[in-house]
């Protein structure tokens, strides 16, 4: 056998006295750790496999069962850290590109926890959401401040193309193949029920979710699948997916393990082959040809639904945009490097991209400088992990934000990063029947719903505690937030005040 | 907000405790500054004595198709760059100083100055603008490139007189009585910060309309950073200063009416729109979608004068006290009822209007 450089990063750490020999951790674990020894009469585990998914903790009924980091130690260096030298293991075995899944584990700086936000005393009543209405609703689209009047003088209402959300929060594009049936029937549950939008991502829409459409967002990206006529009918707007957060300027890779029958119908490939999505779109050349795509989708839906381009936040994100906002796209949205993947490359995935809070000051600022903020909305994504984020997206001039990761965890993700293995425990990133009916779309839209209304009370307080009783007027209200340990430079960009200032 | 007091130091914003009045004479009857004034008197303490002013409407009847530019030199030197900038945009009908009276209580004034003007033909008709926009950006132009410059009425047949000092007192340096008007509107001060800098006073007027305000609104930055895509420049950060370019704005460039800004500015809850007739759910749907940026949230309650009425307007909570009286042909406006009552015991009629209902009065039709 030939040595395994490479040691476990977990391990699985039972307590005997609790264990009762049930075997549930061996059924549950899709990475085939657990398992029954008769020879020993107990339970032994293959901590090689181990991705800390902590399924198995969650469901021991004795509550035996802890994963721990393993404590074994590489020669300690702070130059080649244990991470390090574990990718040259690996990449010299396999001779391959390091994969990844959701969004980088490394620590750069969150923007967002060096933000504060400001609240009213004496010169400024706060108001109490419990008493008073506070308003969340946003319209979302290109809207044009010119008025029309008819003979009667009348206002004519040329604002159509728009979405219009109860909570400034989206469920942003996860595929169908990507993540599984149930999770898709969650997101599209709860996305109905909170007078919100879902994205169906780049794979399609599956038959049975035709129903959810004015709720849903339909995806339009590199590979084209699954879509024709009806599917872009289908959905309330429709997104152009130019980058994403965690892998700008690389495609998609679905392998053809996951292409499984249903899959394969909604996407419109053939079962079993890898689904691959070309970096960039091979019709969008410049901005000129994206032009031309916004409007032939807009031209095939009769010009009655909002168009969202979406791009990754990179280094000249806000001149991109700026020629986004001319190319009659409604909706600008921005991924941040932060955010989630099924699939990326590693190296990728933790160098390529800028913070979103940055990304979103600057274009705001700049579409603002051009006078043209109006003409589309900003929706950004990227690691937004709570409601006092929102605020502060929100404050720093967003729109409305899409929400991913959140939403799975909601949904019991529990942050393995292993989506790319397909063997996801929880029933989310899998296409094994056994896997995915683990996740039930009842209780799992449940979930999302009570998240997303626990977001909005807070939202509710936060606005009301500025004296603020709408959204529309936090938006790039920039005034009410300062910033905390950053320096002159980051606070320029952001556009905001100091601590004290 | 107190630290954005601090924060701006030096600038100006007015947090609580102001006081506003306004009275019109529906008929045309003109009335000169002496009631206004005596009517902001009554509310003394809702002024801190750093800063009091007062428009008034119909008083240059002999002038009233110039601009009537009033400027304040606090810096003389620069008087004579002006005036050849003025001579260069405008015909000068008329220049003379604004004559005050001296007052033991107000100091430190700069030169005051009054311009009656019309742009000249040829450089308006290369501005390709109208003559309010282009007589608009020529005072941008004046308030930001000349140092110790400043205009701070620029309207037909109005005028704002403003300093540091007690309304009362201000009346009387200005020596109000010796003008009349058909319409007045009056403020004072209760800054928590000094600004000591007469520009910062109110009433703020961009062209014939001229805003007084009390409250302190939340929406402020995102309100200022959206008006200011459309070439107005928040230079003093008050909130004043946005409403009234969000006023004009609304009004003279995308030719809302009045209710109508009013309806943005102050917008009903959706919860209450939904409850509407159809036609003004439509209405108030669409307004609220396309000019979602122009709410204003925060206590405040306004007077908005303008050639030929006035309209006073709450925050759609009313987070701020405004009473409006009215007797034959005049109505009052005041922050408290006996500011009005002071100059007119005998109401026929007295109000709250509530959150976000505009109160606008206007002329009579001749
Ligand atoms: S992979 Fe998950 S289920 Fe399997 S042993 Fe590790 S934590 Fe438990
Ligand atoms: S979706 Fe599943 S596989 Fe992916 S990180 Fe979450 S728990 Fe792990």
């Amino acid at each position: 056998m030939p040595i395994n450089y490479d040691d476990n990063t977990y391990e699985v750490l039972r307590d005997r006295e609790r264990c009762i020999n049930c075997r549930v951790c061996e059924r549950q674990c899709a990475n085939l750790v657990h398992k029954y020894s008769a020879e020993l009469s107990r339970m032994t585990a293959d901590c090689m496999s181990c991705v800390d998914c902590q399924r198995c903790v969650s469901l021991c009924p004795t509550r035996a069962l802890k994963i721990i980091k393993n404590p074994n130690v590489y020669r300690e260096n702070a130059n080649w850290n244990s991470a390090a030298i574990k990718s040259i293991y690996k990449q010299a075995g396999s001779g391959g590109v390091l994969l990844s899944s959701m969004g980088t584990p490394e620590p750069y700086p969150v923007y967002w926890d060096k933000i504060l936000i400001n609240a009213s005393q004496v010169t400024n009543p706060s108001i109490d959401p419990l008493r008073e209405p506070m308003e969340t609703r946003v319209s979302l689209g290109h809207i044009s401040q010119d008025i029309e009047r008819d003979a009667s003088g009348r206002l004519v209402n040329t604002v159509k193309q728009t979405l219009s959300l109860d909570v400034p929060i989206m469920f942003s594009a996860m595929s169908y193949g990507s993540i599984s049936y149930n999770a898709h029937k969650s997101l599209a549950k709860a996305a109905e029920k909170l007078g919100i939008y879902y994205n169906t991502g780049e794979g399609g829409l599956h038959k049975d979710f035709y129903g959810y459409g004015k709720n849903t967002i339909v995806q339009v990206a590199s590979g084209r699948f699954g879509v024709f006529k009806d599917y872009l009918d289908a959905g309330a707007a429709i997104e152009i997916k130019m980058g994403q957060g965690a892998k700008p300027g690389i495609g998609g890779h679905l392998p053809g393990e996951k292409i499984v029958e249903d899959v394969s119908k909604t996407r419109m490939i053939p079962m079993g082959t890898d689904a691959i999505s070309p970096a960039p779109h091979h019709d969008i050349y410049s901005i000129e040809d994206l032009r031309q795509l916004v409007f032939s989708l807009k031209e095939a839906t009769n010009y009655l639904k909002p168009v969202i381009v979406k791009i990754a936040a990179v280094h000249n994100v806000a001149a991109i945009a700026s020629g986004i906002a001319r190319s009659g796209a409604d909706i600008i949205a921005i991924d941040g490097f932060r955010g989630g993947t099924g699939a990326a490359p590693t190296r990728i995935r933790d160098n390529v991209g800028i913070p979103i809070e940055l990304a979103l000051a600057e274009v705001d600022e700049r579409l603002r400088r051009e006078g043209i903020r109006n003409d589309v909305s900003l929706v950004v994504g990227g690691s937004i992990r709570n409601s006092a984020d929102i605020v502060k997206a929100v404050a720093l001039g967003a729109d409305a934000v899409y929400i991913a990761t959140g939403a799975l965890l909601a949904l019991g993700c529990h942050l393995c990063r292993s989506c790319h293995l397909g063997k996801c425990n929880w029933g989310i990133a899998t296409q094994n029947p056994e896997l995915v009916k683990r996740l039930n779309p009842e209780v799992g839209s449940e979930r999302l719903v009570n998240l997303i209304t626990a977001w909005k009370h807070e939202i509710e307080e936060m606005m009301g505690g500025m004296g603020i009783n709408s959204i529309e007027a936090l938006k790039g209200n920039r005034l009410m937030l300062r910033g905390v340990g950053l320096s002159q430079k980051e606070l320029d960009i952001l556009g905001i005040k100091h601590a004290g200032e | 907000m107190q630290k954005e007091g601090q924060m701006r130091e030096g600038q100006v914003r007015i947090p609580s405790g102001c006081a506003i009045s306004g009275v019109i004479n529906r008929d045309g009857r003109r009335v000169d500054g002496g009631a206004i004034a005596k009517s902001i008197a009554v509310m003394h303490d809702r002024s801190n004595g750093l800063g009091g002013g007062f428009a008034g409407y119909g008083i240059y009847p002999e002038y009233k198709d110039f601009y009537a530019f009033h400027i304040f030199y606090t810096n003389p030197t620069k008087k004579s760059d002006c005036e050849k900038f003025l001579e260069e945009h405008f015909e000068i009908i008329n220049l003379s100083k604004i004559p005050t009276r001296k007052h033991p209580k107000i100091t430190n004034e700069p030169l005051i100055w009054r311009y009656f003007v019309m742009p000249l033909p040829t450089k308006l008709s290369d501005s390709q603008l109208d003559g309010d926009e282009y007589t608009l950006r020529c005072v941008f132009k004046i308030n930001t490139s000349f140092d110790g410059v400043y205009v701070f009425s620029s309207g037909k047949n109005m005028g704002v007189f403003k300093a540091v000092g007690y309304p009362e007192d201000v009346a009387e340096f200005y020596r109000l009585d010796g003008y009349s008007g058909y319409s007045w509107v009056a403020h004072g001060r209760y800054p928590t910060n000094t600004p000591g800098w007469w520009g910062g006073a109110h009433p703020f007027a961009v062209l014939d309309f001229s805003v007084v305000h009390n409250g302190e609104i939340s929406s402020y930055d995102a309100n200022r950073r959206f008006i200011e895509m459309f070439g107005y420049k928040c230079t003093l950060q008050t909130d004043t200063e946005v409403i009234t370019y969000i006023w004009d704005y609304l009004v003279r460039r995308k030719k809302l009416t009045l209710n109508e800004t009013a309806e943005v500015i102050a917008a009903p809850f959706w919860e209450k729109i939904k409850t509407m007739n159809e036609s003004d759910r439509e209405r108030l749907t669409y307004l609220r979608t396309v000019y979602s940026s122009l709410l204003i949230t925060g206590p405040f309650s306004i007077i908005v004068g303008f050639e030929g009425g006035l309209l006073a307007l709450n925050d759609r909570l009313k987070l701020r006290s405004m009473v409006v009286g009215e007797k034959n042909d005049t109505v009052y406006i005041a922050s408290e009822e006996s500011a009005i009552r002071e100059i007119e015991p005998s109401l026929d009629r007295v109000w709250a209007p509530s959150g976000g209902e505009a109160v606008l009065v206007k002329l009579y039709e001749k």
